[in-house]
C-alpha cells in the first residue's frame, strides 16, 4: 500500500513553467520567456481612509456610532427585561401573536451583539493597516538529524527500561493493564436488567376488558361502528400508575370494525368478534404508535417511516420498512357483553429483535 | 502610583506580562503567534461560524442547566401554559415549559441554544465541504480533517441527546425509533437497549442518562477536539488560494494582531447577534404544542432535526427485509440503514487517505485547489452530497408529499432509486462541468478574455475583441498542478523475468488513470502554446 | 368562534337573501316543513348529486351509497365544498368553495336523512367549545387525531397521494361533523367511543392552538411543521445570513483609486 515506489519526478512540478520563487518584486510587463511566471505580490493600494483624514474620521465616527448603538441596545435589553411581563403577547406582522418579552430581548440582544461585531470589523477594514504580509512556512517534518536523535533517545530509553529483556515484567504488565478496564465494564452491569422474556409479554391476558382510551369505559361491540377507529388499553391500567408508560408502550391497541365478508385473512376473522379486530398500535418497524387508518382501504400507515399495513388482510405489510405484520389480539365478549381479550398477544409486539425468532 | 515612579519602572501592563512570562513563557508563544498571518476569504470563516456557535451553545446550555430538571418523575402541570394545565408529564417536560413561559428570557435562551445547534451542524457541514472541494485535507492536514469529521459526528449525537431531553412527544418518538434501531442489532441489541434505558422502553432513566451524555461526556470530548483542531490550524498555518505572490512556502494575508483580532473577535459578536435576533423572531422546537411524550401517541411529520434527517431518510427508504432462522431474527430493514449510515459518513472521512494513496503524493500542500482543477475529487464530492441530500428528502418524504401534492409512495420510490442513480448522474455531470470550466480557463489564458466589443474588419468580417489577461490572472489560472496517471511500469524486470503485479498496484493504476488519465483533465496551457498563439497577430 | 362568524358571513354573501332565515327554519321541525324540505332537497339532489350517487342515493360505480350517512355527513361534504366533486378527481376530493346556501344544504341533508337513519347535524350546544377542557382536548387530539393531522392540525400525508387536510379555518361545526361521520378515508369517531364532551374538548383545543388568535410566543411559527421547516429556515436564514456577514468581513475594502 505504500507509495514509495512512485518516483518523485512522476509528481507534477510544484508550479508552472519558469516560476519565480522570489515573490515580492512585482513584474509589470508580461515576461516573454515565462508568460505564466508568478509576478509576485501586487503593490499595496491605498484606501480612501489611508490618504484622506476626513474619510478616516468618518470611519471612526461610524465605528463609535455602532459601539454606542450597542450600549443603547443593552440598556434596552435590561429595560425590556424589567418592564415587559413574561406573559405579554403582541401582534407583530408578519410574525404573528408572539411574546413581547422574547421579541424585545432577542432584538435588543441581537443588536447589542451585532453592533459590537460590526464596529470591530468596520474598524479593522477601514482604519487598521491593510498591507498584506507574507509569512514563510516551514516544513512540518523534522530535520533528519532531529529524527535520528529522537530514535536514538528512544532506543536508549527502551534499552534502559529493560522491557525487551525482562519478558516476565512485560507480559504481566500487559496482562494487568488488559484486565483492569474490565472492572469498569462490570460496573456497567446494573445499568439495566437482562432482557429475559420482557419483550414477549404485555399486560393483556384472558378476560381483561378492552377499555376505551377516550372515555376510560370498557367497550361493547355495539360501540364500535364500521369505519370508526378506537384506541384501547387493558382494564386496570391507569394514567397515574407508575408503570403506565412502560405498559402502554406494549399494550396499546387499535380497534376497527370491518364487515366480516371484507376480511381476507382467515385467522384474522377467527380472532375477531363480529368483524371487530384488535391490532397492536405499536409498529413492528421501530415502535411508533401506528394509527393512520384509512377507513375505505383499511390500510394503516405509520407516520414515522410510512410502513403500511392492510388491516383487512391480517395486517400484512404492503409498503415500507416494516418486516412483519402487526400482531393481532384475540378478542371475544364476556357474559356482561363487554369486549375482552382471550389471552396475550401470541408474538412480541413492537420492533423485531434478535431473539424474536 | 506616582508619575515619577512609572517613569523609572516599566508600565504596569509590561510588568504583568513579565510576571506571566516568568511563569508561563508567554513571550515565545506570542512571538510565534501574535502577528500570525491569516489569508482573507469568506469561505475561511465557515469554521469560525462553527466555533462561535459552539461557544454560544455552551454559554446558553450552562444557563439552561440552571432551570432544567433532568427527571422523568411524573408531575401534574400547573404552570402558565393553559392548553397543558392538569396534564401528566415528566419533570423534564414541565421544567422546559417553565423555562419557556415562566423564566424571563428563558425562552430566548432556549431558542438561541437550539438555533445555534442547527446552525452549528449546518456550518460544520458546509465547512467540511469547503475543505473537501478545495483539497485542504491533503498533507499535512489529514488528522485535522479527521478531528473535524469527528466533531461533526459527535455534534450530531450531542444534538440528538439534547433535543430528546425535554421528553416531548416529537423527540420521544425519535428516542423510540433509536430504541427500535438498537433492538435490530444482532445478538446484543436487546441487551444494549435494556442497559441504555434501564429496562423496558421508555423506563424512567433515559432523560437523566442522556443529560449527562449531552452536557458532559460529548461536549467534553468535543471541546478537546475543538482545541486540538485550532492548535493544528495555528501550527499548520492557514491554506490559501493560488495567486500572485502566494506560494506553497508562504502565507499571505493580515496579521492576527490587530486585524484578525478585530475581525475574528468581531465575527463572534456578529454570529451571536444574528442568532440572538433569529431566536427573537422565529420559534424553534415549540415543545408546548408537541405535548408530553406518551408511547401510545404520535404526530404525523415526525422528523428529527436536520442533521439526523439523513439517517431518517435511509430508514424510510429501506424495504422491510427480515430474515428468520434458527429461532433468531435478523432485522435487515432497520440494521442495514444503521450500517449504511456509518459507512456513508465513513467514506467521506477516509477519502483523503484514498486520494493520497492514488496520487502517491507525499508533499505538503498549502495552496488550495479550485474545485474544477480536481474534477474527479469534485465529482466524487458532489456525488456524495447528492446522496446525502436525496436521503434528506427521504427523511422528509411526508412533508415533501403534502407540500408538492405528490404521493408519499412515489416520493419514497424516487428516493430509493435516486440514492443509487443520483450520485452517478451527479458524478458524470460534475466532471463534465469541471472539464468545461478547465477548457474555458485554458481558452482565457491563450486567447484572452472576451471583451464584448465587436469589431468589423476592413474586409467585412466581424470579430470580437479579446483582451489579453494580466500577468497576475495568467499566473493564477495556470498555477495548479496536474498529476500524470501512475504507470505500472514494465511487466518484466531487467532480467526478462516476469514481475508479479500486486492487485493493489493494478487497482491504483486504474484509479490513477480514472483520476488523471486522458479525458479526466484538460492539460493546462504551456508557455510554448501561448507563445505560438501570441506571436501570430490577433487571434483566429 | 371567529372562524365560524367569518364562514357564516361568507355563506350569507354567497347564498343570497334567504340564507339569513335558514338557521331558524331548521329549528322548527314540524312535519310539513320537514316534508317540504325533503321535496326541495330531492330536486337539488337530482340535479347536483344523482349522476354519481344514483337517483335514489343507492350509489353507483362513481359514488358511494348515501343511505344511512346522515344529515351531518351532507352538511360536512357540501358545506366544505367537497361535494359535488369534480368528475375527474385525484386520490382525494379536495375542499373547495361551497356553491350551495345553508338552506339548500339543509334541504339536501333532509332528503338524504330520509333515505336512512344517520347522524344529524349537530346543534351549537354540541360543538360550541364553551366550558370545555382544553388540556383534555389536547390529550384526546394527540391520541386520536395528531397521527394524521399533525400536533396542532396542520395536516399530513397519507398513502398514495391522499392526505389529512389542515384544520386551520375549518368551522367548529364541520370539525364536529367530520369526527362524527368520518368523511372519505378518515375513520369516524362516533359518540359511543368519542363522547360529545370529548369532541367539544378537541374543538376547544384546536381553537386554542390552531386559530387566528393562537399565540406563538417564540415568534414565526414556520408552518408548525416541526424540524423540516426549522432545518430549512436555519440553513437559509441562519447559516445563509452568517455567510453573507462572513463575505462582508472577508471582503477587501474599496481602494481609493477605484472609488
Amino acid at each position: 500500500m505504500s507509495s514509495q515506489d512512485i518516483p518523485e519526478e512522476n509528481l507534477p512540478a510544484e508550479q508552472s513553467a519558469g516560476h519565480d520563487e522570489h515573490g515580492h518584486g512585482a513584474v509589470s510587463v508580461a515576461d516573454e520567456k515565462h508568460p505564466f511566471a508568478d509576478p509576485g505580490l501586487p503593490p499595496h493600494e491605498h484606501r480612501i481612509q489611508d490618504i484622506d483624514e476626513r474619510a478616516a474620521k468618518r470611519s471612526e465616527r461610524s465605528v463609535a456610532l455602532m459601539f454606542t448603538v450597542s450600549m443603547l441596545a443593552t440598556i434596552g435589553f435590561i429595560a425590556a427585561f424589567v418592564a415587559i411581563p413574561v406573559d405579554k403577547s403582541v401582534y407583530i406582522f408578519p410574525l404573528g401573536h408572539i411574546s413581547a418579552l422574547n421579541f424585545a430581548l432577542g432584538m435588543t440582544l441581537g443588536i447589542a451583539l451585532f453592533c459590537i461585531g460590526a464596529g470591530a470589523v468596520h474598524w479593522s477594514r477601514t482604519l487598521m493597516s491593510d498591507v498584506e504580509i507574507a509569512d514563510e512556512r516551514h516544513p512540518i517534518e523534522a530535520e533528519p538529524e532531529v529524527r535520528e536523535k529522537v530514535f536514538a533517545d528512544f532506543k536508549q530509553g527502551a534499552k534502559e527500561s529493560a522491557l525487551g529483556r525482562r519478558k516476565l515484567i512485560r507480559n504481566t504488565m500487559l496482562g494487568a493493564l488488559t484486565l483492569v478496564p474490565l472492572s469498569g465494564v462490570v460496573l456497567l452491569r446494573d445499568l439495566g436488567p437482562l432482557p429475559g422474556t420482557k419483550l414477549r409479554h404485555t399486560l393483556w391476558s384472558k378476560g381483561k376488558l378492552l377499555v376505551n382510551m377516550n372515555t376510560n369505559q370498557p367497550l361493547r361491540p355495539s360501540d364500535v361502528a364500521v369505519g370508526s377507529l378506537t384506541f384501547a388499553k387493558p382494564e386496570g391500567l391507569e394514567e397515574h400508575d407508575h408503570d403506565f408508560q412502560n405498559e402502554i408502550a406494549k399494550a396499546a391497541l387499535m380497534i376497527v370494525r370491518i364487515q366480516p365478508e371484507n376480511i381476507k385473512d382467515k385467522r384474522e376473522l377467527e380472532w375477531s368478534h363480529e368483524g371487530i379486530v384488535a391490532y397492536s398500535k405499536i409498529c413492528t418497524h421501530v415502535g411508533c404508535p401506528i394509527s393512520l387508518y384509512e377507513q375505505q382501504t383499511h390500510h394503516v400507515l405509520c407516520p414515522c417511516h410510512q410502513s403500511t399495513f392492510d388491516l383487512s388482510d391480517g395486517a400484512r405489510v404492503i409498503f415500507g420498512p416494516a418486516g412483519h405484520a402487526l400482531p393481532q389480539l384475540r378478542i371475544g365478549v364476556n357474559d356482561e357483553g363487554y369486549l375482552e381479550a382471550l389471552g396475550d398477544f401470541e408474538e412480541p409486539v413492537g420492533p423485531a429483535f434478535w431473539e424474536r425468532g | 502610583m506616582s508619575t515619577a515612579q512609572t517613569r523609572r519602572k516599566a508600565p504596569a501592563g509590561e510588568r504583568v506580562a513579565d510576571w506571566a512570562d516568568g511563569r508561563l513563557g508567554i513571550y515565545s508563544l506570542a512571538k510565534a503567534n501574535m502577528r500570525k498571518i491569516f489569508p482573507d476569504h469568506w469561505s475561511f470563516m465557515l469554521g469560525e461560524i462553527c466555533l462561535y456557535s459552539f461557544i454560544i451553545i455552551i454559554l446558553t446550555g450552562v444557563y439552561l442547566t440552571l432551570f432544567f430538571h433532568p427527571s422523568m418523575n411524573e408531575v401534574e402541570y400547573h404552570g402558565s401554559y393553559v392548553p397543558l394545565q392538569g396534564q401528566l408529564m415528566s419533570e423534564a417536560f414541565a421544567s422546559t415549559l417553565d423555562i419557556s413561559f415562566d423564566v424571563r428570557g428563558g425562552l430566548l435562551i432556549r431558542q438561541i441554544h437550539h438555533w445555534a445547534a442547527i446552525i452549528f451542524l449546518a456550518g460544520m457541514f458546509v465547512h467540511m465541504m469547503r475543505v473537501f472541494f478545495t483539497g485542504a485535507f491533503r498533507k499535512p492536514r489529514e488528522i485535522n480533517w479527521l478531528f473535524g469529521f469527528l466533531l461533526f459526528v459527535l455534534g450530531m449525537f450531542t444534538g440528538f441527546t439534547g433535543y430528546s431531553l425535554p421528553d416531548d412527544l416529537l423527540s420521544g418518538t425519535g428516542v423510540r425509533f433509536t430504541q427500535g434501531a438498537i433492538l435490530s442489532v444482532p445478538i446484543v441489541g436487546t441487551y444494549i437497549s435494556m442497559f441504555l434505558f434501564g429496562g423496558e422502553f421508555p423506563g424512567t432513566d433515559f432523560v437523566a442518562r442522556f443529560y449527562s451524555i449531552h452536557i458532559l461526556l460529548l461536549p467534553g470530548i468535543m471541546l478537546g477536539l475543538v482545541v486540538g483542531h485550532l492548535i493544528l490550524v495555528f501550527y499548520h498555518k492557514h491554506t490559501q488560494f493560488a495567486g500572485p505572490g502566494r506560494t506553497n512556502k508562504n502565507v499571505v494575508g493580515m496579521p492576527l494582531l490587530p486585524v484578525y483580532m478585530a475581525k475574528a473577535g468581531g465575527f463572534f459578536f456578529l454570529v451571536f447577534g444574528v442568532i440572538a435576533a433569529l431566536a427573537g423572531i422565529a420559534t424553534v422546537n415549540p415543545i408546548w404544542v408537541l405535548g408530553p411524550y406518551r408511547p401510545d401517541q404520535v404526530s404525523t411529520g415526525a422528523q428529527p432535526d436536520w442533521y439526523m434527517g439523513f439517517a431518517e431518510g435511509l430508514v424510510r427508504a429501506m424495504p422491510g427485509w427480515e430474515i428468520n432462522f434458527w429461532g433468531h431474527t435478523l432485522v435487515l430493514g432497520v440494521f442495514i440503514p444503521l450500517v449504511l449510515f456509518g459507512l456513508f459518513l465513513a467514506i467521506i472521512a477516509l477519502y483523503p487517505f484514498i486520494e493520497s494513496w492514488v496520487t502517491g503524493d507525499k508533499r505538503e500542500h498549502h495552496i488550495l485547489d479550485r474545485p474544477r482543477n480536481a474534477p474527479t475529487r469534485t465529482a466524487f464530492g458532489v456525488a456524495w452530497v447528492t446522496g446525502y441530500m436525496i436521503m434528506l428528502i427521504g427523511g422528509g418524504n411526508d412533508i415533501v408529499a403534502t407540500h408538492f401534492h405528490l404521493s408519499i409512495n412515489a416520493v419514497t420510490w424516487f428516493v430509493r432509486i435516486g440514492f443509487f442513480v443520483g450520485p452517478v448522474i451527479a458524478f458524470i455531470v460534475t466532471k463534465r462541468i469541471c472539464l468545461g470550466l478547465q477548457r474555458r480557463d485554458k481558452d482565457k489564458v491563450l486567447h484572452g478574455r472576451e471583451s464584448g466589443i465587436i469589431k468589423r474588419l476592413p474586409h467585412g468580417e466581424f470579430i470580437e475583441v479579446h483582451e489579453p489577461l494580466s500577468q497576475e490572472q495568467m499566473y493564477t489560472l495556470t498555477a495548479h498542478e496536474q498529476y500524470q496517471p501512475v504507470e505500472l511500469g514494465p511487466t518484466v524486470d531487467e532480467n526478462g523475468v516476469e514481475r508479479k503485479l500486486k492487485g493493489s498496484e493494478k487497482l491504483r493504476a486504474k484509479l490513477s488513470d480514472a483520476y488523471y488519465g486522458e479525458g479526466a483533465q484538460i492539460p493546462k496551457p504551456t508557455a510554448e502554446e501561448y507563445r505560438e498563439i501570441t506571436s501570430g497577430h490577433g487571434h483566429h | 368562534m371567529a372562524a365560524l362568524v367569518v364562514l357564516l358571513l361568507a355563506l350569507c354573501f354567497s347564498g343570497g337573501l334567504y340564507a339569513v332565515f335558514a338557521p331558524t327554519s331548521k329549528a322548527e321541525a314540524d312535519t310539513t316543513a320537514q316534508s317540504l324540505a325533503i321535496e326541495e332537497g330531492k330536486k337539488l339532489y337530482s340535479v347536483g348529486c344523482a349522476s354519481c350517487h344514483g337517483t335514489g342515493g343507492q350509489g353507483t360505480t362513481d359514488g358511494p351509497s348515501l343511505v344511512g350517512v346522515g344529515a351531518a355527513s351532507v352538511d360536512f361534504q357540501v358545506g366544505t365544498g367537497r361535494m359535488p366533486a369534480a368528475t375527474s378527481q385525484g386520490p382525494q376530493v379536495p375542499k373547495k368553495k361551497n356553491i350551495y346556501t345553508q338552506a339548500e344544504i339543509d334541504q339536501l341533508a333532509a332528503y338524504i336523512a330520509s333515505l336512512g337513519a344517520g347522524p344529524s347535524i349537530p346543534t351549537k350546544d354540541q360543538y360550541s367549545p364553551e366550558g370545555a377542557d382544553i388540556a383534555k382536548g389536547g390529550e384526546l387530539f394527540r391520541t386520536n387525531c395528531a397521527q394524521c393531522h399533525n400536533f396542532t392540525g396542520k395536516g399530513g400525508a397519507l398513502t398514495h397521494g391522499k392526505y389529512a387536510p389542515t384544520l386551520e379555518g375549518v368551522s367548529e361545526k364541520h370539525i364536529y361533523e367530520a369526527m362524527q361521520t368520518g368523511p372519505q378515508n378518515m375513520p369516524s369517531f362516533p359518540d359511543t367511543t368519542l363522547s360529545e364532551k370529548n369532541k367539544k374538548d378537541i374543538i376547544a383545543y384546536l381553537d386554542a392552538v390552531n386559530s387566528e388568535k393562537t399565540e406563538s410566543p417564540g415568534g414565526l411559527e414556520l408552518g408548525g411543521l416541526g424540524p423540516v421547516s426549522e432545518g430549512l429556515f436555519g440553513w437559509v436564514f441562519g447559516l445563509g445570513g452568517l455567510i453573507a456577514v462572513a463575505v462582508w468581513v472577508a471582503a477587501r475594502t474599496a481602494k481609493a483609486k477605484k472609488s
